[in-house]
């Protein structure tokens, strides 16, 4: 059985976050956007690895967790598929209305003179610490 | 955990210098470990004592799990450990099809399916003399022959260097290969960059000492800058918590580096009505020069 590259993926070494987390997010994304779907293969780990030059524990990390999740069905000698599941419709009209929300938010923040720098560090800093920044509110 | 390498103490003195000193080191089997350092840090003298090259003056430590100031283990664990040295010495009169028959002949375990796979990959012409090879492609074939021998363990000084950034990537992915069918690598590097894609975990050796050993999980998820402004000039003290390694006043401008703790120095932080706050990850290239440039001193 031939594997079709589906999807590819970009990882970004210095951002705040560990490797296999980008890669569970990214394969999510491609699911929740439609662009993977249930019953797709995924490459093995030794070739996504050498894809996408990462160690493989980083996507043997990635894909286990996604397996405990049930987002993958992981079979031994075969690869990776994608589970369906359901509820994803709703996920990806969800997700739609969040980015239209945030693309709002960004705009205005941009209007009001913010430079791009500064309102991606105003993002992470809320997604990092929201505790304190809603306690101060 | 299982460690390929684990070293007790280990201490290299060339008369009244100290290269290595009470080294304790440990590398993850299947893993992929960087071994980060400023020149003469004591990289090589490590990986000469740990292949038998050159023996240590006191300590010991165990490759594999054989000796490595054990003559008889040495051989054994020789066997199963592959390394491609800065120099990257080669018979310089063999051609390269001549020298991988010749190389093949000494390991049982050699796959001429790797040989020939890296070969093609690495586009070596097989009758031309090694001497008249470039540096890259003289690299090239000494990965290859690291490789076709399905080394448990791979050790490599400096691997990247002289390499275009196309060969570069080709030996990059051509490492995440052979890590991923269990091969243990360590390799040390001054591409920080390189390190930061490719590596598990990291060891930063600094006058000798092991002087950082995490993963880079552990870095991205937990390493934070924390960058904070007031309106006037803050007491250091309050950022005196656990997990901060450094506090760096500059007139109003706090800077707290912490791999721990972060909410309470940022809520400490708007307990003093910080005008500004921001968190920022700590990158690979941050986090090395802070460590060895902390022993000098010299702010981030």
């Amino acid at each position: 059985m031939t594997v079709v590259q589906l999807v590819t993926f970009k990882l970004n070494p210095q951002a705040g976050q560990p490797l296999y987390l980008q890669l569970m997010q990214q394969i999510r994304h491609a699911i929740d956007t439609g662009v993977l779907r249930a019953g797709d293969q995924l490459p093995g780990i030794r070739t996504l690895a050498e894809e996408i030059v990462v160690s493989h524990n980083t996507v043997a990390k990635a894909y286990s967790e996604l397996e405990h999740d049930g987002v993958l069905e992981l079979r031994h000698g075969s690869g990776a598929f994608i589970r369906a599941k359901s509820g994803s419709r709703l996920r990806s009209e969800k997700l739609r209305m969040g980015q239209e929300r945030v693309r709002a938010i960004v705009e205005t923040l941009r209007d009001q003179g913010l430079s791009e720098d500064e309102i991606r560090r105003i993002f992470e800093t809320e997604l990092l610490y929201p505790r304190q920044e809603t306690a101060r509110r | 955990m299982n460690y390929v390498i684990e070293t007790h103490d280990l201490t290299k003195r060339f008369g009244t210098f100290e290269a290595v000193s009470k080294l304790n080191l440990h590398v993850a089997a299947e893993h992929v470990t960087g071994f980060l350092g400023r020149n003469g840090a004591g990289k090589s003298t490590t990986i000469k004592m740990l292949l038998g090259m050159t023996r240590p003056t006191s300590g010991s430590g165990t490759v594999l799990g054989c000796a490595i100031t054990d003559t008889k283990e040495n051989r054994e664990m020789r066997r199963q450990v592959a390394y491609v040295g800065e120099d990257k010495q080669l018979y310089a009169y063999m051609t390269v099809d001549q020298l991988i028959r010749f190389t093949a002949s000494f390991y049982p375990d050699w796959s001429d399916d790797v040989a020939q796979r890296l070969r093609r990959q690495y586009q070596l012409p097989g009758n031309r003399k090694v001497k008249a090879l470039s540096k890259g492609m003289r690299t090239k074939l000494a990965l290859l022959l690291a490789l076709a021998r399905r080394p448990a363990l791979l050790i490599l000084d400096e691997p990247s260097e002289g390499l275009d950034p196309v060969s570069i990537e080709e030996l990059l992915q051509t490492l995440m290969g052979i890590a991923a069918e269990g091969t243990a690598v360590f390799f040390s590097s001054h591409q920080i960059a390189e390190v930061e894609r490719i590596a598990d975990r990291i060891c930063i050796l600094d006058h000798g000492k092991l002087a950082a050993d995490l993963s880079l999980d552990e870095l991205r998820r937990d390493y934070r800058r924390i960058t904070l402004g007031f309106a006037m000039r803050p007491p250091e003290h309050v950022f005196e918590v656990p997990g901060v390694s450094r506090i760096a006043t500059s007139g109003r401008q706090v800077v707290v580096l912490a791999h721990h703790n972060t909410d309470e120095i940022v809520a400490r932080a708007h307990g003093l009505d910080a005008a500004s706050v921001d968190v920022a990850p700590l990158t690979l290239r941050e986090l090395f020069l802070e460590t060895v440039k902390a022993s000098n001193d010299v702010a981030l």
